[in-house]
């Protein structure tokens, strides 16, 4: 990278790990007075789960980077940081504006129509309400649920909860914009047209990031690709050549273990 | 704790010079609520939508808003004017009784709301990043609203038992505004940890419950607490459930009438828990996304 670009996202050193509750102790009073005396977090039966390691990047203006691995790689954790909505382990994100996250499926509230939910993610991102109402129409055409948008999202298939989402994110202007195609369930058509967005958002000025199935989507809109693996970067650098690289592991894995599989 | 490998401050400095904002690090206690107050239509949409839909599948609707508060104060009636006789000694027991379960109901229901407002919607906090402040908050305003049907049947009630309308009906709006800051400080060290713990959920009617009990709800406490310790007795009218109780009362009842340690103990439970409530809770903003 030449040194006269302008940062956006710097990533630094980056480590998060979950706590994932597999249950047991929740729920008892007895376990709520033991963890409000002792002040500590009740003892529950809980594994750590370590989703980016050690993870240090930066990404400049114009760029449009490409996120490729296999699923539970540590992409959509990486991305959830960079937007502020999970707390790194240890380790920081730095940006330049506030990032937004595009593709999280489902409703945000199902018991409220998807009118009111977009009114409610448009105040969520800081709008006003005069803005929300400019952009109401524009999310009703983009995720095409005219009929559907006085009713409860909790009604809605998957696919439309996922677009109404997307489309609600999307209408605001972004510098920073993080697309996670894997946590959206829309269908091929509304697919093609959340791709045509992207490569709108990704014309402009600033920086996005994108985690999608289809490589070539990648190949056509990134000038950028990192390949990551078990929580580390593989690789980082020309979309080709990464999604190249990338690939190729990925075939020769595919034909070792069919080998052992035959073998056995 | 956020731990920096010093080896690789050249990130840092990067992020420094192009002054790049942590996206991890909680903003200041200003800046933190500024954007809350930013968010003031968010706030009261997510109130509005909560209250929508908590009725949304009655048949009655939002009517009871109205029956619920009113059935509350028919059973205290049944069970401690007629029952049990705790009426003694205290003219117009009907106003006495329903200023006490309608300024106390209004303090148990909202914290108690507020204990669940972040896991409640852990989809918006998965989904957009924002102050984590504006979600107990709407809780509060979603149940003053509430607060304010009650009233209006109180203060029906306290006119047609015969009270009359005096000056000190004045220092209503007085009373409440300093129980609203004392209930939105307690409602926001409530959801700092109701966050951390599912088990506040099954601990906190307990703890409501005797808080009730203790405050004067249905009985006067000078009367019933005459024969014990008067430590016992002071350390009772103190507790801020009984003091917004007694000063609604002294508003609204010629018969009754607050001490001036009252008036003042009313004032520094507001500052002091709204004060505290807010700090203690901004000061776990990163505990709430993951």
């Amino acid at each position: 990278m030449s040194t006269n670009k302008i940062p956006t996202v710097v990533v630094d050193d980056l480590n998060i790990k979950y706590r994932v509750i597999l249950g047991a102790n929740t729920g008892s009073a007895a376990g709520a007075l033991r963890s409000l005396v002792s002040g500590k977090a009740p003892s529950q039966v809980v594994k750590s789960v370590h989703a980016v390691k050690g993870v240090s990047l930066t990404a400049y203006e114009g760029d449009t980077i490409g996120l490729v691995g296999r699923n539970g790689s540590g992409k959509s954790s990486l991305l959830r940081a960079v937007a502020g909505l999970l707390q790194p382990s240890s380790g920081d994100v730095y940006t330049a504006s506030q990032a937004t996250l595009l593709g999280v499926s489902g409703a945000l509230n199902k018991s409220i129509s998807g009118n009111r939910n977009i009114t409610l993610g448009g105040l969520a991102m800081g709008m006003s309400r005069e803005e929300v109402e400019a952009m109401r129409q524009q999310v009703i055409d983009f995720a095409d649920i005219e009929e559907f948008i006085d009713m409860p999202m909790g009604t809605y298939s998957s696919g439309m909860q996922a677009r109404l989402r997307f489309s609600i994110a999307a209408a605001r202007k972004h510098e920073i914009l993080l697309v996670d195609e894997t946590l959206s369930t829309g269908d091929t058509e509304f697919r093609a047209r959340s791709q045509a967005k992207i490569r709108e958002l990704s014309g402009a000025a600033g920086t996005v990031f994108v985690v999608a199935h289809g490589h070539a989507m990648i190949r056509e809109v990134c000038n950028r690709a990192i390949w990551m693996d078990k929580g580390i970067i593989q690789m980082d650098g020309e979309t080709n050549a990464v999604l190249d690289a990338y690939e190729a592991d990925v075939a020769a894995k595919k034909a070792a273990k069919e080998a052992k599989d035959e073998g056995k | 704790m956020t731990i920096h490998d010093p080896t690789n401050s050249a990130a840092r400095a990067l992020a420094e010079e192009f002054s790049l904002v942590s996206a991890s690090k909680i903003p200041s206690l200003r800046v933190y609520l500024k954007s809350t107050w930013r968010r003031k239509d968010f706030i009261a949409e997510l109130a509005d939508a909560r209250s929508t839909q908590q009725y949304s599948d009655s048949l009655l609707g939002r009517i009871w808003q109205l029956i619920t508060p009113l059935l509350n104060a028919g059973i205290y009636f049944l069970i401690f004017g007629v029952l049990l006789g705790t009426n003694k000694g205290i003219d117009n027991f009907t106003a006495f009784l329903v200023s006490g379960v309608f300024v106390f109901n209004f303090m148990q229901v909202t914290v108690t709301a507020a204990s669940g407002s972040i896991p409640k919607n852990s989809r918006l906090i998965k989904a957009i990043q924002f102050p984590k402040l504006v979600l107990p908050l709407a809780t509060v305003v979603q149940q003053i609203q509430q607060y304010a049907v009650s009233l209006v049947v109180l203060l029906v009630i306290v006119l047609a038992t015969g009270e009359p309308l005096t000056l000190m009906w004045l220092t209503l709006p007085v009373v409440l505004v300093m129980q609203t800051l004392f209930t939105t400080g307690f409602a926001l060290i409530l959801a700092r940890w109701g966050a951390r713990s599912r088990d506040i959920n099954q601990l906190l009617p307990f703890f409501t419950r005797t808080w009730r009990y203790v405050s004067g709800v249905f009985f006067s406490i000078t009367i019933f607490t005459a024969s014990m310790p008067a430590a016992v007795g002071t350390a009772l009218l103190l507790n801020p459930g009984a003091v917004y109780i007694d000063l609604v009362r002294d508003s609204l009842m010629v018969t009754q009438s607050s001490d001036p340690i009252i008036w003042i103990m009313g004032a520094v439970w507001a500052v002091l828990f709204f004060v505290v409530g807010l700090v203690y809770f901004y000061r776990g903003e990163k505990k709430y996304v993951n």
